[in-house]
């Protein structure tokens, strides 16, 4: 080795501050230039207009763009929105709790492991693979209405609408619930629950008094996920819905696209990001972030 | 614990999900081996037809290099800066840590379209054309997070005392990394590469608002299926996509036992 190389190494080792310097500036550079300076430019935009006869951006402040969103049409849609987040993550935590019990505390190691991995696997496949699945299933003449029609009833005729939209979203999330839950239920000492028996607690008590409390946190840390995600969502809508599908992310999406008003989207995206903070406190409130 | 009929009905739960959880990825793939052109179930019969339609349409094929293009050079960003991240946040303590690794995370727990949507703003702003190299950038934003969650769970796991008695026996910094501490975060962080080119080979929402008019894979499918034309291509494609994303995955999921939540 050569002598510059050496003093270089002894100099780093020395200065600790030195390395960790080195080491955390380029990633942090980057998240800070590139990232949240992309959201300051964001958050910016929003309080400028669009020339309606050039579509140039109008770097005048005004409150306007922030003032539409509280008009009927808009307050519809963040309320859509925002309803179908909590009935899909609401559906989600139902279906993803008695599963998650049945992983972490009746199945076998090697089956925990299997369906472990079973989760994970749709959690990492494909999104958009996923949601063109629920087309071919639910459109005319597909796999559900041959179903029905085996069984003996008529076809159900959900595709392209709000309820087609809250399956195939619920679906979508679902391995997002599943994990964290499961994080939560494996960690509860197996003395705690025979405490419970032991003192008398039928299997329902025990579930409502000690297992649903310690999965809280749990479900709350799957829930941000559930909710963020349907929150920002306009594939899905736009593929699934219907006429009645309009949600905050298809209104930000029309206008940087048709409507070609950046500033107008741009104070759109600020309305999950609000909700989202909101939420994020109130889950560390919670003790949801000791589970992701 | 539960009773016996609590029992039976928690793996009929069980069941139920994992059919709910399958049944749409197994009808999925059989539809890329549709003999017919046409959507309805069941299926006329199996056929490559379609497969070899697909893997012969030049759109598809500029748009899966597109996607390999820009997934490749996201993990390449991924691996250097979240590896680094993983590195100062563990092994210094500094004000405002807890603050680094929620900025980390930040690209992820806020949906993605706001990403996109920032980024789109800053590009139009500064007047940088859309192309190969803004998604790469907006790509390698939420990909770092994956890289850095599997190596800084690895860091944690393994002692610093290792470290230490490299040091002690004379080896430089360069030595110690190259041979004690790569060594013990290697399938972490192959791990964590494969994740991140995963989650960029499929992502679809932050890709519209940095791709401009060129097509990723995901893009082409979305467009497709909006247009409702070409669609038993589309099939193809799809379980393509299904299939780039699943073998990442799995392989990650051998190395490290664990793959947590994007």
């Amino acid at each position: 080795m050569s002598d510059t190389t050496s003093k270089v190494n002894a100099a780093l080792w020395r200065r600790g501050w030195l390395r960790g310097t080195l080491t955390l500036t380029p990633p942090l550079a980057w998240f800070l230039v590139i990232y949240l300076a992309s959201l300051v430019v964001m958050l910016i935009t929003a309080f400028w207009s669009v020339d309606p006869f050039t579509n140039n951006l109008v770097h005048s402040w005004n409150l306007d763009n922030f003032r539409q969103l509280f008009t009927p049409t808009y307050e519809r849609i963040i309320g859509r929105t925002v309803g179908m987040a909590a009935l899909v993550t609401v559906t989600d935590a139902i279906v993803a709790l008695p599963f998650a019990y049945y992983m972490a505390r009746v199945a076998t190691p090697r089956v925990r492991n299997l369906l472990f991995a079973a989760v994970l696997l749709p959690l990492w496949a494909s999104y958009i693979a996923r949601v063109y699945a629920w087309i071919v299933i639910l459109q005319d003449g597909g796999t559900l209405d041959w179903s029905f029609a085996k069984i003996g009833l008529g076809a159900p005729h959900i595709g392209y609408s709000n309820t087609a939209l809250w399956v195939v979203f619920s679906y979508i999330w679902l391995p997002y619930m599943i994990v964290p839950v499961f994080g939560a239920l494996e960690r509860i000492p197996a003395s705690l629950l025979e405490a419970s028996a032991d003192l008398g607690g039928r299997p329902a008590r025990t579930t409502w008094k000690v297992v649903l409390p310690l999965a809280l946190p749990g479900i709350v840390a799957g829930s941000i996920f559930t909710f963020a995600l349907t929150l920002g969502d306009y594939i899905t809508p736009i593929l699934i819905g219907g006429a009645r599908s309009t949600f905050i992310g298809n209104a930000i999406y029309a206008n940087v696209g048709v409507a070609g008003n950046l500033p107008f989207a741009a104070a759109l995206a600020t309305v999950p990001i609000v909700i989202m903070i909101v939420y994020l406190t109130i889950a560390r409130f919670l003790g949801a972030f000791e589970e992701i | 614990m539960t009773g016996r009929i609590g029992a039976v009905a928690l793996r009929l739960w069980v069941a139920a999900v994992l059919f709910f959880l399958f049944a749409p990825i197994a009808i999925v793939i059989l539809y890329a081996f549709n003999k017919s052109n046409v959507q309805s179930w069941p299926i006329a019969g199996l056929s490559t037809r379609w497969v070899r339609v697909a893997w012969h349409d030049p759109q598809v094929r500029s748009a899966l290099w597109l996607s390999i293009k820009a997934g490749v050079l996201a993990t390449a960003v991924a691996i250097i800066l979240g590896t680094a991240a993983a590195f100062g946040v563990h092994r210094f303590k500094f004000f405002g840590r807890n603050a680094v690794s929620l900025l980390l995370v930040l690209p992820l727990a806020l949906p993605g379209i706001i990403t996109g949507i920032a980024l789109n703003s800053a590009f139009t702003f500064a007047g940088i054309n859309l192309s190969l190299e803004t998604i790469v950038i907006g790509h390698a934003t939420f990909c770092i997070v994956v890289v850095y969650n599997n190596v800084i769970a690895r860091l944690r796991r393994v002692s610093g005392s290792l470290v230490e008695a490299s040091m002690d026996l004379g080896a430089s910094p360069i030595q110690t990394f190259r041979f004690v501490t790569l060594p013990t975060i290697s399938t972490a962080l192959v791990s964590g590469a494969l994740l991140a080119f995963a989650l960029s080979f499929d992502e679809i929402i932050v890709t519209t608002f940095t791709a401009g008019a060129q097509n990723t894979l995901p893009l082409w499918i979305f467009g497709a299926i909006r247009l409702g034309q070409q669609l038993p291509e589309v099939n193809v494609v799809v379980v393509a996509v299904l299939i780039l994303t699943i073998i990442p995955v799995t392989i990650s999921v051998r190395l490290t036992g664990r793959a947590g939540i994007k």
